[in-house]
């Protein structure tokens, strides 16, 4: 009788841990390469020139993989952010590199994502860097949720495929130091 | 092996194998940043007034000299921005966002303080996380959060509130805006008032 209640009360307790610990594995996790992104929805953006450049028009919201492209690197960034303040002139050769690249201009998009940051805070650091790139305002730090909840900056890249599926390439926590080996490694992984 | 046995050997090893995921989560914390969870917004009863006279004080600062508010007074408007505690998350986020704002101040006619109430070594070993600050950090440890006190920022735990509070160069309040401590306070707020100031 002793020895049953012994393991009952031992068992009681592992479920308990179990329990316990349940809820780390449940949590969102940051996506992975050669999986599809989790789903995140921002705004159509309200500048003309910002709109042609993803191949989006009008207003409402889309989702990333309906950027009109064959990549889209994608930033997850916060204005508050020291790294990613001083990775800033960096993203925008990236961007640069880009823009002037015959076999990538077009086919390659970069978009930043400012966690935790207001309409306000988006417009100050476009400006304070003059990043040419299109900025979104995730102020109530839902993609941020989405995305694991991920340190900053994060990088990810995805590629899409004609029939509009896609998937994630490249997804990690870090500046991207060079701009112009990033980009070599996004196009390589990207089999473009 | 009875029953009961291979029992709890099968939940010993379910157990090891969920903690092991749960840890490789705590891996995320190696950057010495604490959460503390989510805090009660406010806890605490503001005890200025706009439109009067702010509390004076002198508070060591990290560069070594001590700074009153009064000596700013005729030259400067002054922004106070007290945050909760060293180490922890959205604190870690505010002051660097000012950092690369100082062209706003300027334009302003104002300078920055920057308080908590933590000691002068945990402010040092923070603030050296976040570049060179252009703005002076002060420590309200000892007596511990008298300023905080006397403002009325000072939580019942012993941490200021994520407040923010604006000077004029006759050392009148003009400001006062206490944060949801959870919370960050829009850049916006702080640049709409600032601008106010000046166009009195």
């Amino acid at each position: 009788m002793k020895k049953v209640l012994l393991y009952c009360i031992s068992t009681g307790f592992l479920i308990f841990q179990l329990l316990f610990t349940c809820p780390a594995v449940a949590e969102v996790k940051p996506p992975e390469v050669g999986s599809i992104l989790p789903e995140i929805i921002l705004n159509v953006p309200k500048e003309p020139e910002h709109q042609k450049y993803l191949g989006l028009t009008g207003e409402g919201t889309f989702k990333i993989p309906e950027i009109k492209g064959k990549v889209v690197i994608f930033e997850i960034y916060s204005m508050y952010c020291p790294f990613c303040q001083k990775e800033a002139p960096i993203v925008n050769q990236l961007f640069q590199k880009i823009e002037s690249t015959e076999d990538l201009k077009g086919k390659v998009k970069l978009i930043g994502i400012g966690v935790g940051n207001s309409v306000f805070e988006i417009d100050f650091f476009r400006k304070t860097y003059d990043v040419k790139f299109p900025l979104f305002s995730d102020v109530d730090f839902a993609v941020h949720k989405i995305m694991g909840e991920v340190r900053t900056p994060y990088f990810v890249g995805i590629k899409i495929n004609a029939d509009g599926t896609h998937k994630v390439i490249y997804s990690k926590l870090g500046t991207i130091k060079n701009a112009d080996e990033f980009l070599s490694l996004i196009v390589k992984l990207s089999g473009l | 092996m009875s029953k009961y046995l291979k029992m709890q050997i099968v939940l010993l090893m379910a157990v090891f194998f969920v903690s092991s995921h749960a840890f490789g989560r705590s891996e995320a914390f190696k950057n010495n940043i604490y959460n503390p969870g989510t805090l009660k917004p406010m806890d605490s009863i503001l005890k200025v007034k706009v439109g009067e006279k702010a509390p004076d004080f002198i508070l060591p600062s990290l560069s070594g000299e001590k700074i009153s508010l009064s000596q700013f007074r005729g030259e400067k408007n002054v922004v106070i921005s007290f945050v909760p505690a060293a180490w922890t998350p959205v604190c870690s986020d505010q002051w660097p966002g000012y950092n690369i704002a100082e062209r706003i101040f300027q334009e302003n006619d104002a300078i920055l303080l920057g308080i908590t109430v933590d000691n002068i070594p945990t402010l040092f070993a923070w603030t050296n996380q976040m570049g060179k600050l252009w703005f002076p950090v002060l420590s309200d440890f000892w007596p511990h959060g008298k300023v905080a006190e006397a403002f009325g920022v000072l939580r019942s735990d012993g941490v200021s509130e994520r407040a923010l509070f604006v000077i004029d160069k006759k050392g009148i309040l003009r400001f006062a805006h206490v944060e949801d401590i959870n919370k960050r306070p829009d850049l916006k707020i702080l640049v709409t008032e600032l601008e106010k100031l000046n166009s009195k």
